[in-house]
C-alpha cells in the first residue's frame, strides 16, 4: 500500500521528469529540421547548439535523475512493504534537485552554456550552469542514501531472508550511481567550477576528459537499471507468467554494478591523453558487461515464452503471437528488446576499437545511443508510468488504446530516426553539426537521410506529446478507484534462500574499489606525474 | 543457488561469443599491431608557434628516411592547417596534430584516419590510403559556433606523382 505522502512525492518527481522530457522532445524536432537545411530561415548555429545542449541535459540528467528518484521511492515502499524512511529528507532532495535544474536552465536557455551535456572544456559555460548541474547530482545522492538505509533496515528486520528483487536492483542502482557520479562531481568541484569562477586560470583538458569518462559509461546503466527492473518484475507478470530465474536476475544486477564501472575509456579510444594498454583493459570490461544484458535477455524471453505457451501458443515461435500484445507493459517490453538487439549490435562495433575508428564521433554514435537510451530505456520508463499511474492516482488510465498507439509510434519513430543516422555515420557525417557546408560531393549522399530523420523526429515528438496528454488526462479524471498496490512478478523456481553474496553489496563494493584503482588509478595519477599544460577558457 | 541447465548452456554460449570478440581484438593488437591512438605526449597549446614541431614553417607533409610520410598539422578554429595536404597512395602516413585552442576531432570519411585533438596533448595516428582521390578532412568534435565550417582538404595522389617538397 502506497500512502498519500509517497504518492505525492513520486508524482512530483515524475512530472518534473516528464515535463523535461516533453520540452526536450520538441527541441529534438527543431534540431532535425535545422540540421537538414530545408528551411533556410531557421539556420542558426547559436540557437542550434543552445538547443542541443539543453536537449542533452534535459534528457540525460533531468528526465533520468527525477524519474529514477521518483520510481525508486515507489519501488522501496511497495516491494519492502515498509513506510518511507525520512520523508522530509526525500523532499529536501527533490527541492535541491529542482533548484539545481533551474540554475542550470537559466544560462542554457539563453545560450550562455552551449557546451553540450558533456561539458567539453576548454569551451567555457557560465558558472551557474556547472553549479546547477552539480546541485542536481548532489541532490540525487540524498536519494541514494534513502535507498541504502531502507535496504539495510529491512535486512536487519528480516535476518536471513532475501531482499525482494526490485529493491535489490534499486539499491544496486543507488550504489552504482554513487560510484558513477564521483567522476563528474570531481571534474566539477576541482576543475570546472573553480575555473569558471576565475579561481583557477587553466584547466587540464586531458584530466577533465578522463574524469568524465569515469562517469560516462556507468551512467548508461544507472538509466537502464529501472528498465531492467521492469523487464524482470513487471513484464512477466503483465504477460500472465512468472519470472524464470530470480537468482540469476540478482547476479545480473550485481554484474551490471561491478562491470559497468571500470570501462569508461571506450569513450576515449581516439584520445591522445590515455595509453593503448588501459584502453584495451577498459575494452575487455566493455565486452564483459554484455554478459548480464544477455542473461537478462534469456531470463525475460524464457519468462515470456512460458507465459505465451500457457496462453495457448505453440510451435517454435507461436508463443510470441499468443502474448498479450495489447498490454502496454508487454508491448513495451517486446519493442524495448527489439531496439536493444539493434543498439547492442552497434555497441559491439563501437567497443571494437579498430572498427570504432571508422565511426567515432560520426552520426553513427547518436544513432546508437538514441536506440539504447531513447529507445530501450525511455520506452520502459513510459510503460512503468502507464503501470504505476493508476496506482499513484487511484484512477485508471483514460484510455486502453492511446497508450498502445503511443508506444508503437515511439518505436516506429525511433526506427525512422536512427536508421538514417547510422547510415549517415557510415557515410562519414560528423555528429553535432548544425549545417552541411563542406564543399564535397560526399555530402550529396547525405541529403535523403537528413530528410528521413525529419519524419522520425516528427513522429517521436507527436508520440512524446501524446504520452504527456495520456498522463495528464488520466490524472484529471474525477472517478477514483482506490487501488494503490504495485504487484511484482512471482518466481518460477520458488525462492527459499539466496547466497549472502547475492543479498548484499559489501564484498562487491570492495571488488569495485580494486577494479577502479586498477583501471583509473594510474590514468588519473599520470596527470600529476608528468608535466601537463592547462588551457585557459574559450568562448564559443 | 539454482541455475537451470538451459540457462547454464546459454551462459556458456555468451561467454564463448565474448571470448571470440576479445580474441580477435587481442590478436589484432598483439600480432597485427593495431592500436588506438594514445601516446601521452604533452605540448603547450598556447605557444605552438614558438615550439620546435608545430611552428608555421614546420607544418605540412614531409617524406621520411624510411619511405613513410609525416604530416604535421595544427588544428585551430576553424580548419586544419595547412588546409591543403597531398599524400601518396598506399604509403604509411603518420599524422602529428596539436590544437592551438579548444577540443577538436579529425576524421577522413570512409577511412580510419580519425583521432581526437585535445589541447595540451599531441595526437599521433598512422594509416595509409589505398585509393587516390580528394577527401574532406572534417572536424568531428563540437568546437564553437563555426564548427560546421571546420574542414580541410586531403588529396591522395599516385605514388609517382607525389612530390616530397609539396
Amino acid at each position: 500500500m502506497i500512502d498519500s505522502g509517497v504518492r505525492k512525492l513520486a508524482l512530483s518527481h515524475l512530472w518534473v521528469a516528464f515535463g523535461a522530457f516533453g520540452l526536450a522532445s520538441v527541441l529534438g524536432l527543431y534540431q532535425v529540421l535545422e540540421r537538414s537545411g530545408v528551411i533556410t530561415a531557421m539556420q542558426s548555429p547559436a540557437v542550434y547548439f543552445a538547443s542541443v545542449s539543453t536537449h542533452g541535459v534535459l534528457m540525460a540528467f533531468v528526465l533520468t535523475i527525477f524519474f529514477i528518484m521518483g520510481f525508486g521511492y515507489v519501488t522501496a515502499v511497495s516491494s519492502l512493504k515498509t513506510p518511507l524512511w525520512n520523508p522530509a529528507f526525500c523532499w529536501a532532495g527533490f527541492w535541491l534537485a529542482l533548484a539545481g535544474t533551474g540554475l542550470a536552465a537559466l544560462p542554457l536557455l539563453i545560450g550562455r552554456a552551449s557546451v553540450l551535456y558533456t561539458f567539453y572544456p576548454p569551451v567555457q559555460a557560465n558558472a551557474l550552469f556547472y553549479i546547477g548541474a552539480t546541485l542536481l547530482v548532489v541532490a540525487s545522492w540524498l536519494w541514494c542514501v534513502v535507498m541504502i538505509v531502507m535496504h539495510g533496515q529491512w535486512k536487519k528486520a528480516h535476518p536471513g531472508e532475501p531482499v525482494p528483487l526490485p529493491m535489490f536492483a534499486t539499491t544496486a542502482n543507488a550504489i552504482l550511481w554513487l560510484w558513477t557520479s564521483a567522476g563528474v562531481a570531481a571534474e566539477m568541484l576541482f576543475q570546472l567550477i573553480p575555473w569558471a569562477l576565475g579561481l583557477a586560470a587553466t584547466v587540464d583538458v586531458g584530466m577533465a576528459r578522463t574524469l568524465f569518462a569515469w562517469t560516462l559509461h556507468p551512467i548508461v546503466y544507472f538509466w537502464l537499471i529501472p528498465a531492467y527492473l521492469a523487464l524482470y518484475s513487471f513484464v512477466p507478470k503483465a504477460a500472465g507468467g512468472r519470472l524464470f530465474s530470480h537468482e540469476l536476475g540478482r547476479a545480473a544486477f550485481v554484474m551490471l554494478l561491478v562491470f559497468s564501472l571500470p570501462i569508461g575509456f571506450h569513450h576515449l579510444y581516439m584520445d591522445p591523453e590515455q595509453g593503448a594498454g588501459f584502453k584495451l583493459s577498459h575494452g575487455v570490461g566493455t565486452f564483459l558487461v554484455a554478459l548480464p544484458t544477455l542473461m537478462t535477455a534469456f531470463t525475460v524471453t524464457a519468462s515470456m515464452e512460458m507465459a505465451g505457451r500457457q496462453r495457448g501458443g505453440s510451435g517454435l515461435f507461436g508463443w510470441i503471437g499468443a502474448l498479450p500484445w495489447r498490454n502496454p507493459m508487454v508491448l513495451a517490453g517486446i519493442l524495448a528488446a527489439a531496439m536493444l538487439v539493434l543498439g547492442g549490435f552497434g555497441g559491439i562495433v563501437n567497443a571494437s576499437y579498430a572498427m570504432n575508428a571508422m565511426v567515432h564521433n560520426t552520426a553513427w554514435v547518436p544513432g546508437h545511443f538514441h536506440l539504447i537510451f531513447a529507445g530501450t530505456t525511455v520506452i520502459m520508463y513510459m510503460a512503468i508510468a502507464y503501470y504505476i499511474w493508476p496506482q499513484l492516482n487511484g484512477k485508471a488510465l483514460c484510455s486502453d488504446k492511446l497508450p498502445l498507439i503511443q508506444l508503437w509510434s515511439w518505436f516506429i519513430g525511433m526506427v525512422i530516426l536512427t536508421t538514417p543516422w547510422h547510415i549517415l555515420g557510415l557515410l562519414g557525417q560528423p555528429r553535432r553539426i548544425s549545417s552541411v557546408t563542406y564543399n564535397s560531393l560526399l555530402t550529396l549522399a547525405w541529403e535523403p537521410y537528413e530528410l528521413a530523420m525529419i519524419v522520425g523526429g516528427g513522429v517521436l515528438t507527436a508520440s512524446a506529446l501524446l504520452f504527456l496528454h495520456i498522463l495528464a488526462k488520466s490524472q484529471r479524471q474525477s472517478v477514483t478507484e482506490q487501488s494503490f498496490e504495485i504487484e511484482y512478478a512471482e518466481y518460477f523456481h520458488p525462492v527459499t534462500r539466496v547466497p549472502a553474496l547475492l543479498n548484499g553489496f559489501t564484498v562487491w563494493n570492495l571488488i569495485i574499489l580494486a577494479l577502479m584503482l586498477a583501471n583509473f588509478g594510474y590514468p588519473i595519477a599520470q596527470f600529476f606525474l608528468v608535466k601537463t599544460f592547462g588551457s585557459t577558457g574559450w568562448g564559443y | 543457488m539454482h541455475i537451470d541447465p538451459l540457462e547454464k548452456k546459454w551462459i556458456y554460449v555468451v561467454l564463448a561469443a565474448i571470448a571470440l570478440f576479445l580474441g580477435v581484438i587481442f590478436y589484432t593488437a598483439a600480432v597485427r599491431n593495431i592500436h588506438p591512438p594514445g601516446h601521452i605526449e604533452t605540448v603547450d597549446s598556447a605557444s605552438l608557434h614558438l615550439g620546435e614541431e608545430f611552428a608555421e614553417d614546420k607544418l605540412g607533409a614531409r617524406a621520411q628516411a624510411d619511405g613513410s610520410v609525416r604530416v604535421t598539422l595544427v588544428a585551430a578554429r576553424y580548419g586544419f592547417y595547412p588546409r591543403d595536404i597531398r599524400v601518396p597512395e598506399g604509403t604509411p602516413v603518420t599524422f602529428r596534430i596539436a590544437s592551438a585552442d579548444v577540443l577538436h576531432g579529425v576524421h577522413v570519411p570512409m577511412t580510419n584516419m580519425s583521432t581526437m585533438i585535445v589541447p595540451g596533448y599531441i595526437s599521433t595516428v598512422t594509416t595509409s590510403f589505398p585509393k587516390p582521390g580528394e577527401y574532406p578532412m572534417l572536424c568531428n568534435e563540437y568546437c564553437g559556433m563555426g564548427h560546421d565550417h571546420m574542414w580541410s582538404k586531403l588529396t591522395v595522389v599516385a605514388r609517382e606523382r607525389w612530390n616530397a617538397a609539396e
